[in-house]
């Protein structure tokens, strides 16, 4: 069994109103060294495979079909072997 | 002209689409359900406005590998007339008929509000009973209408004429204040390269009756029902 931890950003040419927001947001409450947030999506998935390869070939395939939108988001993957689905 | 609506779960402009098309206009109409597989009947298929699949990942994102959006896609691809609304107009970029994307309003805010649009092209099968220029007025409800595309993808919209509708103010003059969600080039609707699949923010169904404050979404349904009639006439069908 195999852990996939997976981050979808939005690509770094789209405004990103909502890290904009939690910016102004943290400003107002003093946070003024936090010049820029950029908020995305954190995924996790438990994949039954028999090879790091293999587990991080299914959750890149996974992304791109279905977790990320090329066309306004990137991702990254990172698989670790874990010990069940826990 | 048969008329079909796709119902997916959370579809909320389904009924609105499917009253108009039946009640307001006497088309023969139905709903599909997205475990449906055969459109084969149908001139039109409607992709309704709502929250398919919750707006889960994405808006549009679970829709689009419903089982029957696979055979919108063969039916678009083989000259059928799509009109994706709102949600639909999500679905049919994530489905890849309409390129780019919709992003989360500038605004961070849920638009509900009339607009204006100014009509791009009038030769289409959506809008062959408008004139170009002419300004529209029709309502919109969503928080992620943010239409985003890459600066090859929106040059090459433009040089083909695929922007429909662009937000607009009332005399039909672009400018920041009138563009409610931060959509590049003011873009409220695309056509495909075929121009048979239109995909658009606002809400048409929800404006063609005047006991709802006005009646311009009735263009839409006109222009459609004047092509069907045109391809009739000529042997199409």
């Amino acid at each position: 069994m195999y852990k996939a931890v997976i981050t979808v950003t939005l690509r770094p040419s789209i405004l990103d109103p909502q890290g904009k927001a939690a910016q102004h947001a943290l400003a107002t409450l003093g946070f003024e060294a936090i010049a820029r947030v950029r908020v995305g999506k954190f995924v996790e998935m438990w994949i039954n495979e028999e090879s790091a390869d293999a587990a991080y070939i299914a959750a890149t395939a996974a992304c791109e079909k279905l977790l990320a939108n090329p066309v306004m988001e990137n991702f990254h993957v990172e698989v670790a072997k874990v010990s069940d689905a826990g | 002209m048969n008329v079909g609506v796709i119902v997916f779960p959370g579809s909320n402009c389904d009924h609105d689409a499917y009253h108009v098309a039946r009640h307001v206009f006497g088309l023969r109409a139905r709903f599909v359900w997205h475990k449906e597989t055969a459109l084969s009947d149908l001139d039109l298929v409607i992709v309704p406005g709502g929250f398919s699949y919750g707006d889960y990942l994405r808006a549009g994102a679970v829709a689009r590998f419903s089982p029957i959006m696979e055979r919108v896609v063969a039916f678009a691809e083989a000259g059928g007339l799509v009109l994706g609304i709102c949600n639909g107009f999500q679905v049919l970029c994530e489905s890849g008929l309409l390129p780019g994307a919709l992003l989360r309003n500038a605004s961070l805010r849920f638009a509900c509000k009339w607009v204006h649009l100014r009509v791009e092209n009038a030769d289409t099968p959506f809008t062959n009973q408008l004139q170009p220029g002419q300004v529209l007025r029709i309502p919109i409800a969503h928080g992620e209408g943010n239409y985003f595309a890459s600066e090859e993808t929106l040059d090459m919209l433009e040089a083909n004429r695929r922007v429909a509708f662009r937000y607009a103010a009332a005399d039909g003059t672009l400018n920041a204040a009138s563009n409610p969600n931060g959509s590049l080039h003011a873009i409220a609707g695309i056509i495909n390269a075929q121009g048979n699949v239109l995909g658009m923010m606002p809400h048409p169904e929800r404006c063609a009756e005047s006991i709802l404050g006005g009646t311009d979404g009735a263009h839409i349904f006109r222009s459609l029902m004047a092509h069907a009639a045109h391809r009739l006439a000529a042997g199409h069908i």
